[in-house]
């Protein structure tokens, strides 16, 4: 029988030490998890880029539902686990499950510390700890005026920027002469706290909070020397302590922290304690890194190894955008100790390198950090480094002559040197890793390696090393920008558009400081498509950010002449449609009539100026625009299903043209081509298409991300659905998650395979929540899409784009 | 663009309101057509409408900064030279426009004496 281990606590300490378990022993626990949160794991390292919104929580979450099930794990949700029984072997939750345990992991992570002054139970009062806290914080953005910070430590500073960044007005308060004074020296501190204060928040440090003021919510806080500090909202982010309560009830020794062994075990044998609930050798960690290797210890000793974990050195950055900091080791000043120190005023440049007997012991560098990596190594290693002494303030660059390049800076790195700090992933496992796997891509490597998957901070390096293994077949841009106005990738600037609630294209260009002051004909077309998806109800499409066919709603072919296609709703037509459409051939003497591939029949050759006189004639006889030439719903090929067809197994003609009446006039990233056919023959080619659906007995078999085109590939199965309304709500969730994930100009395949078929087919089949989800904002989007452009054009919009400005120096006989 | 044509030499061809900013206009004379560009600035230009590369009606393109990108290639020809940016290689004839009070014209003259050159 396998054996059972049940977790306490679902954070990042945990979840890593499970992947290594998993993947060095599948299968040889039942594993149990119990979490307080009512969430997955996610990265907490990233909370303060959520809450300056510049990344969601679904950006950083680490471990997915579907990763809990593959790996056959319980997860029990909100579950707050309120007693351990040791002699059971047993423990139980608030409400009253309980799980059964071999061996017992306790990671209950840390508590936030509040200040016990008065007035710190008031509501506005919050921690920041976990993304209730965050999402409490965003709430506070909302009614606006001024947080209080009390502590500029990491966590502290970082709330600051955030909140900020959201708009309300941050005052931060410590304790102490200088800020960050744990991983920071005072001059430092002075050119981060300036670097702050130039982002207009405003830092009172010597201050000591004598309580919070307020009588229903909080008004504001009062300090030892009287000053009174207005506010809304108190953030407390002066320290954290082990939650280690759980474990003393239950009779296990706890110091500050759960008292480990190098083997992570705790004094009864049978129980372990991982992560910030930890104390070991007499130390806390509240930093990723030596949790994530305490993990890997933890994961080898429950396979039955013996490896011991023996402390680490730390380091930290700050991450607020813009401002570079890196610390590492200890730089007290001592009798024994010396120190090198580099000073440019000018470009904000500080660095000092604390050393004893020959080796640094500790590093502080702000405003250019690149050499960090390189000084923790050492610091870690002990290196002595009496030989490059004179130029070792410099870098890495400056030792042994001329200087190196970054790749070579990187190729110099010992195979053992830690390059992600956060995964503790070395150089030689990430080189290995791409060889032995052939991987390309930065996010192959994130994926196979950990490394930069979680702060990001060592994307660089890990670049450099990819173009050391790879040569030039790799392009070191880790996001391939938009275009030559920005440096931002297209999923950035997606994120960003929704997460900063930019509206305009000007907003956008202004916020996300493009380089041009009008952009490009690369990134307007794709900006004014990510506005039209986002707010389809308040954004106003920006006409001349369309490309000409777009604008015109014709295609635009070499002569400058254009060819009009209407909509002829599952490919049926009768006599009427075609009879007036003869008649405009003839009335405008159009050069010629060609059938499409999507089941539809084609002017060419028609002049700009004819255009709206073609569509009111056209528009008489009941058509209006095929979208031939959109960014959208092109056709829905159908074959001719039960109602003509032998072999029919549903009214695929009808269901054609119900799905295109459904949908067209949406917008999407590239051309989307629909087909439905009514039976496994598959007439109407239905498995080459972005979207289709091969009519079964049982059901509707929905097929998407094929491609005949630049690239040929049949289709993927999406699922099966009973009826034709289920099918309808999966296709349309499935275009609208397209739309809002895709970025432009990317085909529906090309799509899928970046973001997964998987997951893909985990939210449309799976989560009948987001499915309804994204069928809302669907319908939703229609409400303002579903115009008919013909006869807006056809009424007088846009007049001027079909008239000449003016005819100069021509007899009126000319024309 | 204001240049040293006496004032016979210009033709009116419109306000320039009936430009939509990042934008163009077609006039149509004698010489073939005209694209008339109207930038975020509110700076008007002038131009043969034919693209170099394989003869795109420039006044179909995408307007951006002082550029226009050619709607069938996308080339990108410089509103103030008309010649062709980046590495393409190929130069449209431009036309002077003189821009009174939001009054536009255009001198067809320098069209014709660049034809008469040729």
């Amino acid at each position: 029988m396998k054996q059972k281990l049940v977790i306490i606590g679902n954070g990042m300490a945990p979840g890593r030490m499970l992947e290594e378990l998993f993947e060095q022993a599948p299968g040889l626990y039942d594993v149990v998890i119990f979490n307080a949160e009512p969430r997955v794991n996610y990265d907490r390292i990233m909370l303060s880029p959520v809450l300056s919104g510049e990344k969601l929580y679904e950006d950083i979450v680490i471990h997915g539902d579907d990763w809990y099930a593959r790996n056959g794990v319980t997860l029990h949700k909100g579950a707050k686990v309120t007693g351990i029984d040791r002699v059971a072997k047993t423990v139980t939750s608030a409400a009253g499950i309980s799980a059964a345990y071999d061996k017992l992991v306790i990671a209950t992570g840390s508590l936030p510390f509040i200040i016990p002054v008065p007035g710190h139970d008031l509501p506005g009062v919050l921690a920041y700890r976990d993304l209730d806290d965050v999402e409490k914080m965003l709430d506070a953005t909302k009614r606006g005026g001024r947080a209080i910070v009390i502590g500029a430590g990491l966590l502290g500073l970082e709330a600051a920027y955030g909140l900020k960044r959201q708009g309300m007005d941050v005052t931060v308060i410590h304790i102490n002469p200088t800020i960050m004074d744990r991983q920071l020296d005072p001059p430092a501190a002075y050119l981060l706290e300036k670097a702050l204060t130039d982002r207009g928040i405003e830092i009172i440090t010597k201050a000591n909070t004598k309580c919070v003021l307020g009588t229903e919510k909080v008004e504001g806080i009062e300090l030892d020397d009287g000053r009174i500090i207005e506010g809304t909202t108190v953030i407390m982010a002066v320290g954290i302590r082990p939650a280690a309560q759980i474990a003393k009830d239950a009779g296990i020794a706890v110091n500050r922290g759960i008292v480990v062994d190098d083997g992570m075990m705790t004094s009864d044998a049978s129980i372990f304690a991982l992560g910030e609930c930890a104390e070991h050798r007499g130390i806390c960690y509240g930093l990723v890194a030596p949790l994530y290797e305490s993990a890997k210890t933890l994961a080898d000793r429950l396979i039955g190894g013996a490896s011991e974990y023996k402390g680490s050195v730390v380091n930290t950055k700050l991450k607020v955008t813009g401002i570079n900091l890196f610390s590492a080791g200890d730089f007290a000043e001592g009798e024994d100790r010396e120190e090198i120190v580099l000073r440019d005023a000018t470009a904000g440049v500080y660095k000092r390198l604390v050393l004893k007997d020959n080796r640094i012991v500790g590093a502080v560098l702000y405003g250019e950090t690149a050499d960090g990596a390189w000084f923790f190594d050492m610091i870690k290693r002990g290196t002595d480094i009496s030989e490059m002494r004179d130029t070792l303030i410099f870098g890495q660059a400056y030792q042994g002559g001329s200087p190196l390049d970054p790749t070579a800076a990187v190729a110099a790195l010992p195979d053992d040197a830690e390059i992600c700090g956060c995964n503790g992933v070395c150089k030689s496992k990430i080189v290995g890793t791409i060889n032995a796997k052939g991987l390309t891509s930065l996010d192959d490597v994130r994926a196979h390696t950990k490394a930069s998957a979680s702060c990001g901070s060592c994307t660089g390096l890990v670049e450099q090393l990819m173009v050391l293994t790879l040569g030039d077949s790799y392009n070191p841009a880790a996001v391939q920008p938009m275009c030559k106005c920005t440096e931002l990738g297209h999923d950035d600037v997606r994120r960003l558009i929704v997460a900063k609630g930019l509206k305009t294209i000007p907003a956008v260009m202004q916020e996300l400081e493009w380089k041009t002051s009008c952009g490009c004909a690369k990134c307007r077309p794709a900006l004014n498509y990510y506005l039209v998806c986002d707010w389809p109800d308040e954004y106003a499409d920006d006409y001349q950010s369309r490309f000409i066919n777009e604008r015109v709603h014709a295609n635009i072919q070499k002569d400058g002449t254009y060819s009009v296609v209407p909509r002829m709703w599952g490919g049926v037509t009768n006599a009427g449609e075609l009879r007036a459409i003869a008649d405009v051939v003839d009335k405008f003497e159009i050069p010629m009539v060609k059938v499409t591939g999507g089941q539809r029949i084609d002017l060419l050759g028609i002049h700009k100026e004819d255009l709206p006189a073609v569509w009111a004639d056209l528009g008489k006889a009941g058509f209006v625009s095929g979208q031939a030439y959109a960014k959208g719903l092109r056709t829905v090929k159908t074959c001719v299903g039960t109602d003509w067809c032998r072999f029919g197994t549903q009214d695929s003609t009808g269901f054609g043209i119900r799905l295109e009446k459904f949908m067209w006039g949406s917008w999407t990233p590239a051309k989307l081509k629909l087909a439905v056919s009514g039976c496994p023959r598959n007439c109407a080619e239905a498995t080459c298409k972005d979207i289709g659906v091969i009519c079964v007995d049982s059901g509707y078999e929905i097929h998407f991300a094929g491609a005949a085109g630049l690239d040929i590939k049949g289709t993927e199965v999406l699922g099966l659905v009973a009826t034709e309304d289920e099918a309808l709500e999966h296709i349309v969730a499935l275009a609208q998650m397209y739309r809002e994930q895709g970025r432009y100009l990317e085909r529906i395949y090309k799509w899928a395979k970046r973001v997964g078929l998987d997951e893909i087919r985990r939210q449309i089949m799976g989560d009948a929540e987001k499915r309804k989800g994204y069928f809302d904002r669907f319908v939703f989007s229609q409400k303002f899409a579903q115009v008919d452009p013909w006869s807006e054009r056809v009424s007088g919009k846009d007049k001027h784009e079909f008239k000449p400005m003016a005819v100069v120096g021509m007899a009126e006989a000319a024309e | 663009m204001e240049t040293n044509w006496p004032d016979e030499n210009w033709v009116e061809i419109g306000d320039i309101h009936d430009i939509p900013v990042r934008g163009a206009r077609c006039v149509k004379t004698p010489q073939g057509r005209i694209a008339v560009f109207r930038t975020a600035e509110d700076h008007v230009y002038a131009m043969e409408d034919r693209c170099p590369h394989k003869g795109g009606p420039l006044s179909q393109g995408i307007v951006h900064g002082t550029s226009v990108t050619c709607p069938l290639h996308n080339m990108v020809i410089s509103l103030e030279t008309g010649r062709a940016l980046g590495a393409d290689e190929g130069e449209v004839r431009t036309v002077a426009v003189r821009n009174r009070d939001g009054m536009l014209s255009i001198a067809l003259d320098s069209l014709m004496l660049m034809v008469a050159a040729e």
